[in-house]
């Protein structure tokens, strides 16, 4: 099983556009939107939600008003601040239980709390698993592992061979679990200053986790020159560079009417860019994997 | 006053309308708590002055007096701390710094040791301050640096350019704000984002105001939203080819009058809205 895992640091550069634009192409298999935080990838395949599964992350500290004897331990150890007036706010709350544990008059309960949902549902373009950190919530690391380990193990018993998983912006906890144990990485940026100082910094990251790596410039005439710019630099890195995607308003047009761009505008020249680029990936994933099964034989010998 | 610009959706234009707001008044301190992927100096070209490197404390075993009882592995919610055998191990980049397993070990046996994290940066860009936080690749710990970020923040006008999202890190540069700003782009994922920060600025309880970014392309339904949630519209600015590649090259749009004027302007709205919401 191959899961190919797009993603961009930088936000808008189009990643979830073309991972739904991949998942025309492709035949069989398994869509995953790990942007818990802010997932967009439905607005495109319109889900029917068959399944629906609470995400409980970590716990949660409460005062009881009626057992506190207003001591002041509490404020005194909690490190983040958290506790105002004898009252424990839920968004500065990490869930430590230092406060619980440290209560002389047992006055603080400390509970599983149920911090989000993640739903398996059918697309016209087959299974997706997505989920919904709720607002203002902690370990959107750990929902992402969720919906991905869900994905997997849909597919591992469907005998689907491919995932497909949309990645969220930024460079820390929720790509950091996005991206571990990743077939392949697709890195969509656009060229612009932050498009191509931010594909440094997640190329960094991948290359840290050691996991292979290709680069796709999105919006590509925005910019010839930062265009080449970032290009060179991927292949100075000996990071595949992809073709290119144009830029053009038919992504939002096509957004607007809830499709991918390649049904929107079946007939335009968008369609044979990103069909070119779904054939690099693909033959990518391939290679990827034979190269695998070569180190093992290697190993074997 | 503390000015947090925030989104929901990523590459909305956060970066865009902060730096060109901070460009645009007096005396302002330009905080970048986007850690994951700062990008402000990117526009503002900076002097850098000043780089120090941010670090957590973490807790480190003196194995001469640790006597395994476990109470650190039990008190710790972040599996930070295992007792493997004869000896304890600490995982640094799971521990979240509550201070827990020092005050729980019976024998004083934990060490404070700290652990690398990332950098914040401090300098000026002509007479604006410029402070800037770094993320370390491969740390997933962004909030704790954020803080550190904020610390710099002065008396008069602080605007803080947020990252993506609504989860730990977005609150972490959005508390104790006196205005949130969000950008949005009228599309639907800037229409299905937007609820969601909302929401989250909406728990924090702090006045907020829209600039739709890259209006005049999409559809109006982020206009239909704000109007009926009475949300104010502070400022809008067009779907254009040369705003993008002005953008794409790090060029200032206020360094043309025209902007500066309705930046200063946007300016003076967020003030006005922040002391009518203090007033009450």
């Amino acid at each position: 099983m191959k899961e190919l895992v797009v993603l961009s640091g930088k936000g808008g550069t189009g990643k979830t556009s073309i991972t739904a634009s991949l998942s025309y192409f492709a035949e069989d298999k398994v869509l995953c939107d790990a942007d818990v935080d802010a997932s967009n990838l439905h607005l495109l395949l319109n889900p029917d939600i068959i399944e629906r599964y609470e995400f409980e992350g970590g716990k949660e500290a409460s005062i009881l008003e009626e057992d506190c004897t207003r001591c002041g331990i509490c404020i005194d150890l909690c490190k983040f601040g958290a506790i105002k007036d004898f009252r424990i706010d839920p968004i500065l709350c990490e869930g430590c239980s230092v406060c619980f544990n440290f209560c002389p008059d047992d006055a603080i309960d400390f509970e599983t709390k149920v911090c989000g949902e993640w739903f398996m549902s059918n697309t016209r373009f087959g299974r997706l698993v997505h989920a919904r950190l709720g607002i203002a919530e902690e370990n959107s690391g750990k929902l992402v592992t969720k919906v991905r380990s869900a994905a997997r193990e849909y597919a591992k018993n469907n005998n689907i061979e491919l995932i497909i998983t949309d990645g969220p912006p930024g460079t820390g906890c929720p790509v950091i679990a996005s991206m571990s144990n990743a077939s392949l990485i697709l890195l969509v940026t656009e060229p612009t200053v932050s498009g191509h100082h931010d594909f440094l910094r997640i190329a960094d990251l991948a290359e840290h986790f050691k996991i292979p790596h290709l680069l796709c410039v999105n919006k590509f005439d925005l910019n010839i020159d930062k265009t080449l710019e970032i290009e060179n630099e991927a292949k100075k890195r000996g990071i595949p560079v992809l073709n290119r995607i144009p830029f053009d308003p038919i992504f939002t047009d096509a957004m607007v009417e809830q499709k991918t761009v390649v049904e929107f505008a079946p007939n335009s020249s968008i369609l044979e860019e990103l069909k070119r680029l779904y054939d690099e990936i693909f033959s990518s994933v391939n290679e990827i994997k034979n190269k695998k099964i070569e180190l093992i034989k290697l190993e074997e010998k | 006053m503390i000015i947090s610009v925030a989104s929901g959706k990523g590459g909305t234009g956060k970066t865009t309308v902060s730096t060109n707001l901070a460009y645009s008044v007096q005396d302002a301190t330009i905080l970048d708590c986007d850690v994951e992927a700062p990008n402000a100096h990117l526009f503002l070209k900076p002097v850098i002055k000043d780089v120090v490197k941010a670090h957590v404390t973490i807790p480190k075993v003196d194995e001469k007096i640790c006597n395994l009882c476990k109470k650190c592995m039990d008190i710790c919610q972040f599996s930070a701390i295992a007792v493997i055998g004869k000896s304890l191990l600490v995982f640094p980049e799971l521990c979240h710094s509550c201070m827990g397993c020092f005050e729980v070990c019976p024998e004083d046996a934990l060490i404070k040791d700290k652990r690398l994290i990332g950098s914040v940066e401090s300098g000026k860009s002509e007479d604006l301050n410029f402070i800037k936080g770094i993320l370390k690749t491969g740390e997933s710990m962004s909030p704790p640096l954020i803080k550190r970020v904020r610390e710099h923040q002065r008396k008069k006008v602080n605007i803080i350019d947020a990252p993506p999202g609504t989860s730990c890190p977005v609150i972490a540069s959005m508390t104790g704000a006196d205005f949130v700003l969000m950008v949005t782009e009228p599309t639907p994922f800037g229409m299905h984002d937007l609820k969601l920060a909302v929401e989250a600025v909406k728990l924090l309880n702090i006045p907020y105001g829209i600039v739709i970014n890259r209006s005049g392309k999409g559809d109006n339904e982020v206009n239909k939203y704000a109007e009926k949630e009475n949300i104010p519209v502070l400022m809008e600015i067009p779907f254009d080819r040369k705003i993008a590649e002005l953008y794409s090259n790090g060029e200032i749009l206020a360094k043309e009058p025209v902007w500066k004027r309705k930046f200063k302007d946007l300016f003076n709205k967020i003030s006005k809205l922040a002391e009518k919401e203090a007033a009450i």
